[in-house]
């Protein structure tokens, strides 16, 4: 007789740990032949909360880190995530019931992602970043910061890479955080938190949670300690509905194109100049 | 004379100092970490650290068997290895001193110097008069080393002269009975610059060592810290001709970190100060380290804790 | 007794498993020299042989060019851009692996101290290709148009100061940007190139992107000539720069040029002066002076001159001099004996010319090439000694009265590829950087290098900048320029 697989209990993903939801509630994923697959955490405004907690306490840290760092980590999640591409294959193909081979191009696009975006880390300023001529004895410079925060709501398929493309720029700006995935594909995102939790990245940067977005959603646009929204996964009325609440702190909110592009990041980071007179 | 005693001319000394660039020492720290400290050489410094140990016990919860049971740990780190120096001094609260210098002297530490710390110790937050009879209570008990701790409340607020009034009396106080360390607290002092202002205020006060931290606050005795204290001593000396003893506290727990320290000394003051007399380490679990090290030097396996003596 | 005498400290040799014989590494493979001849490289320190490597003559030349124009033609040019990036990033990984291996060899080749290598050499190397293996598939965002594309054949020349990383600041922008290259190392220095060579192989890079052929300046030549190269990059003296620049004149050939240098390093009055000393000392002995970018003239503001001068004194008196394989080594040997010959030339004439000279007492081995850590004080601009590259630890020491001055002398010369300026002040500091006519200045710091920072010299220092999104530009075509 086989031997019996030992099936995985998928949990959120806070503070480089992975508890439970808070609420103790959970919800059932059936793959796409129907038959069960897990029941991953339904998340509650207070797992929100802790994940904006971690989150916070983490995102200093992780800027303050040079660019270089910064690279070689995202560069590391790659590495891991290459490692587990079977096992990735296989969750896709039984969630969103595609064949091996898209399975295969998709998992090789989100590792293919995660390398883009490190190359980004130290030519960010190169590229955003100036010295101006300004008239005057005056060294005038412009620098792109990170701006802190910022919660991603996950498209739902591919499930793998919608997540990665809007986690991997938010990293590469040297913000931390909070991938909210999709409600009905989000085993990946908890597999990516695996990937995450053993790629060196310091606890807290990146913080997963499943569950509801329609339930997380004004919890999200109305916290003040979320700095920046990526709405990939909500419609176009939970867009709006978070584009109101979230002009309470003039929250940063965008929807990209799929695709990569530097804008990912620098939309999520703010311009510093800096004045300095030259004389003697 | 570098300064003639009076407040304008300490502020303009303090404030004529060049400044430190935070970057370019820390890199000069950094570079002397990676000394390899091996073999003779590593036997010698090992040797050398625990005889500038300053064993210290500075809790609230210390008793009379606390403070016997150090200092026999004091003069025989390890009863199995007579090699083993002495410690460089105790270190207790002051209403301790009375016990330990009796102990010291009943169990052959005769020479073992009490160090009591004074002045409100660890925050400094009283009047100049219960200062004077916190360190005077001291020197009456036998303490042969007082280390007291700078107002860091008036130095930050610009009141530096008040800070200089202060250690001229606490050493007044000392006179001829005891050595007077001063405790910058660097840690609460931040900048290398001030680290630098603190020293020198010290030493011109008439500190006969300073002394980096009460082990109370973190950061305390970094590297680079440390390096600055070297610099204002050696500077000091062309300046005076005097020799004032540096005292690293809080954050020393191995060996390799007290070697940091010895290469340090090395490297800035100079090998003059390679000597209890003018560099001490404010300690209490490194002493254990230290003799796990020299045990692993003469046996050649990496040793067990339950080989040293527990205080 | 206070004698804290630092016992040997040495790095194991152990992990450097140097072959007795290299081929050339032509089209993936180690091949043999067409004519067979092969030559020694020894260890500095001790005049030991460590291996005999292949002699390439111009008919090897040709072997590596043709296949690199090959690999260009049929398989790099076509490549998608992340592809090729993901070959540099293992590169930079398997070099990250093989660190201390890298920084052994290189030790035991050059002569520099093993700390030297193993926290600055390797480490920067493999961020080299870590760097610019990012920039692979982003051109289009390097503000060189569009669609800009790569040369082609490049040629790459290296001198022996620091073999590893000149390596990686000629071959990672090349293959980013999509060129194929043939590179020939040092004469002195192959050994870490060959190591390369293996790497190559270990990432699984296509056969011919990367050419390497040891040899000497002949072999150097033939590289610079050969038609079928689109781009020169050299890194050397001012002197061979020239001739190179001569030698593609009548070409379609580009080149940049990375060259000689005499910094001023300028210390003001207002300047952290114990941080300053040490900026002085890295700035002079980092890799025993052997640095095209060394702070060699260091003029101090006249009123802080014995101030400082007392200081760097007793701190030169630390220097370590000695066995490079010792981890506790500052200063290590010279490279050659043609090099020492030329420092202690050059230095005799600052005797001649009336600077007074002073080292530290240090005990030199009696194998090997060595020269103390030196200082001449007393120096003005009219010495050879202040005009002339030593590329040696050997420092002359003048003075300035106003800024104004400063700025004057340290931009009284040819060279125009590095300074310091050491001042508390920072609006000083930005007008003395404006004023002054180099390619990298280092502000209370120095001999900082960084991947993304563009280096590179005004005047007779060379052409060109290599590193950061600047440095590309020498490996794409310009829209704009026209070869005739």
């Amino acid at each position: 007789m086989s031997s019996l697989d030992v099936n995985k209990t998928y949990k959120l993903f806070i503070g480089g740990a992975f508890p439970r939801s808070e609420s103790g509630r959970v919800y059932e994923i059936k793959g796409a032949n129907k038959k069960f697959l897990a029941n991953p955490a339904l998340a509650s405004r207070k797992d929100l909360r802790d994940a904006v907690v971690a989150a916070k306490s983490a995102q200093s840290g992780w800027a303050n880190a040079t660019a270089f760092n910064r690279g070689q980590i995202l560069y590391r999640i790659a590495e891991i995530m290459q490692g587990r591409s079977e096992q990735f294959v296989e969750e896709i193909c039984a969630l969103e019931g595609i064949t091996t081979k898209a399975a295969k191009l998709q998992v090789a696009e989100a590792i293919d992602t995660w390398v883009w975006y490190s190359g980004w880390c130290d030519k960010l300023s190169s590229v955003s970043g100036s010295q101006n001529q300004v008239s005057g004895p005056f060294y005038n410079f412009t620098t792109p910061e990170a701006l802190g925060v910022i919660a991603l709501f996950a498209e739902g398929k591919p499930s793998l890479l919608g997540a990665v493309r809007t986690l991997a720029p938010v990293l590469a700006g040297g913000n931390s955080a909070i991938l909210i995935a999709s409600e009905s594909y989000p085993l990946p995102a908890i597999t990516l938190g695996e990937v995450i939790a053993t790629s060196d990245v310091p606890g807290g940067v990146v913080n997963i949670l499943t569950g509801k977005a329609s339930e997380l959603l004004p919890w999200v646009g109305s916290h003040m300690e979320i700095d920046g929204v990526d709405v990939a996964g909500l419609n176009k009325k939970q867009e709006d509905e978070i584009k109101l609440v979230g002009a309470d702190n003039l929250k940063r909110i965008s929807r990209f194109a799929p695709g990569n592009h530097p804008e990912r990041i620098l939309s999520f980071m703010e311009h510093k100049t800096i004045w300095h007179p030259i004389g003697i | 004379m570098i300064i003639d005693g009076s407040e304008k001319s300490l502020r303009k000394f303090l404030s004529d100092l060049p400044p430190v660039d935070q970057v370019g020492a820390e890199a000069r720290a950094a570079m002397l970490a990676t000394r390899s400290i091996k073999t003779s050489s590593k036997a010698w410094a090992i040797d050398m650290a625990i005889s500038m140990v300053d064993l210290t016990t500075l809790e609230g919860a210390d008793t009379p068997g606390k403070v016997k049971s150090l200092c026999a740990k004091a003069v025989r780190p390890d009863p199995s290895d007579l090699t083993v120096p002495s410690v460089g001094a105790i270190c207790v609260y002051n209403d301790m001193v009375k016990i330990a210098r009796t102990e010291l002297d009943r169990i052959g530490g005769k020479s073992l110097p009490v160090a009591a710390v004074a002045t409100a110790f660890p925050s400094g937050r009283a009047s100049l008069a219960v200062k004077k009879i916190d360190t005077q209570d001291a020197v009456d008990a036998g303490a042969n080393e007082i280390d007291m701790v700078i107002d860091r409340g008036a130095f930050l607020s610009g009141r530096i002269y008040d800070v200089f009034e202060e250690i001229r009396v606490i050493k007044e106080i000392c006179g001829k009975k005891a050595h007077l360390k001063v405790i910058l607290e660097t840690g609460e002092l931040v900048t290398y610059d001030n680290v630098r202002k603190a020293s020198y205020l010290a030493m011109l006060a008439g500190a006969d060592f300073i002394k980096t931290s009460t082990g109370k606050v973190a950061p305390a005795a970094t590297a680079p810290v440390v390096l600055v204290m070297l610099e204002a001593v050696r500077d000091y000396f062309t300046l005076t001709g005097e020799k004032i003893g540096v005292k690293p506290a809080g954050g020393i727990r191995t060996t390799k970190d007290a070697i940091k320290q010895l290469v340090l000394v090395k490297e800035t003051a100079g090998e003059q100060w390679l000597t209890p007399d003018l560099f001490r380490i404010g300690a209490s679990a490194l002493l254990n380290d230290l003799l796990m090290q020299r045990m692993k030097l003469r046996t050649g396996h990496y040793a067990s804790a339950n080989y040293v003596t527990v205080d | 007794m206070n004698d804290f005498e630092y016992a040997n400290a040495p790095e194991s040799k152990a992990i450097a498993n140097i072959s007795p014989n290299y081929g050339l590494f032509i089209g993936g493979k180690f091949v043999d020299p067409k004519k067979g001849k092969s030559f020694s490289t020894i260890n500095p320190a001790t005049e030991e042989l460590l291996s005999k490597v292949g002699y390439g003559d111009k008919s090897d030349i040709d072997a590596a060019v043709r296949s690199a124009r090959a690999a260009y033609t049929k398989i790099w040019s076509k490549m998608p851009a992340k592809e090729r990036g993901k070959y540099l990033y293992r590169i930079a990984r398997i070099m990250q692996e093989r660190a201390r291996e890298f920084a052994v060899v290189e030790t035991l080749d050059n002569g520099k101290p093993i700390r030297e290598s193993r926290d600055t050499d390797i480490p920067l190397a493999a961020a080299h290709f870590f760097y610019h293996a990012g920039w692979a598939d982003k051109l289009e965002y390097a503000g060189f148009g569009s669609k800009p594309k790569p040369l082609g054949v490049v040629g790459q020349i290296i001198p022996w100061n620091f073999p590893l990383l000149m390596l990686a600041w000629k071959i990672a922008p090349a293959l980013a940007a999509g060129n194929t290259v043939v590179l020939k190392p040092a004469e002195t220095t192959p050994l870490t190139a060959l190591l390369f060579a293996e790497v190559c192989q270990q990432a699984g890079l296509p056969d011919g992107v990367v050419n390497i052929v040891t040899g000497d300046g002949i072999t150097g030549a033939a590289l610079v000539n050969h038609p079928d190269i689109n781009k020169v990059a050299f890194t050397g003296s001012t002197e061979v720069g020239k001739a190179i620049a001569r030698s593609i004149s009548a070409t379609k050939k580009t080149a940049t040029l990375e060259l000689g240098g005499k910094a001023a390093n300028l210390v003001f009055e207002d300047a952290a002066v114990d941080e300053a000393v040490e900026g002085i000392i890295n700035g002079i002995f980092f890799n025993q002076g052997h640095v095209c970018c060394a702070g060699s003239r260091l003029i101090i503001q006249e009123n802080v001159a014995d101030e400082v001068l007392e200081k760097l004194k007793k701190r030169m008196s630390l220097i370590r001099v000695g066995d490079p394989m010792d981890k506790n080594t500052d200063l290590g040997a010279i490279n050659s004996k043609e090099q020492l010959n030329k420092i202690e030339e050059i230095s005799k004439t600052g005797d001649a010319e009336g600077a007074n000279r002073w080292s530290p007492d240090v005990k030199l081995p009696t194998k090997g090439f060595w020269y103390p850590p030196t200082i001449f004080t007393g120096v003005t601009q009219s010495h050879r000694i202040a005009r002339e590259e030593i590329f040696g630890p050997v420092l002359s020491v003048l003075t300035f009265r106003t800024p104004a001055e400063a700025i004057e002398k340290a931009n009284n010369t040819m060279y125009g590829l590095s300074a310091g300026i050491w001042s508390d002040k920072g609006s000083k500091v930005l007008w003395a950087a404006k004023q002054l006519k180099a390619g990298v200045i280092w502000s209370n710091t120095f001999n900082k290098f960084d991947p993304a920072s563009p280096f590179g010299g005004y005047k007779e220092s060379g052409w060109g900048r290599e590193g950061g999104r600047h440095g590309l530009a020498g490996y794409l075509t310009s829209d704009s320029k026209v070869n005739k």
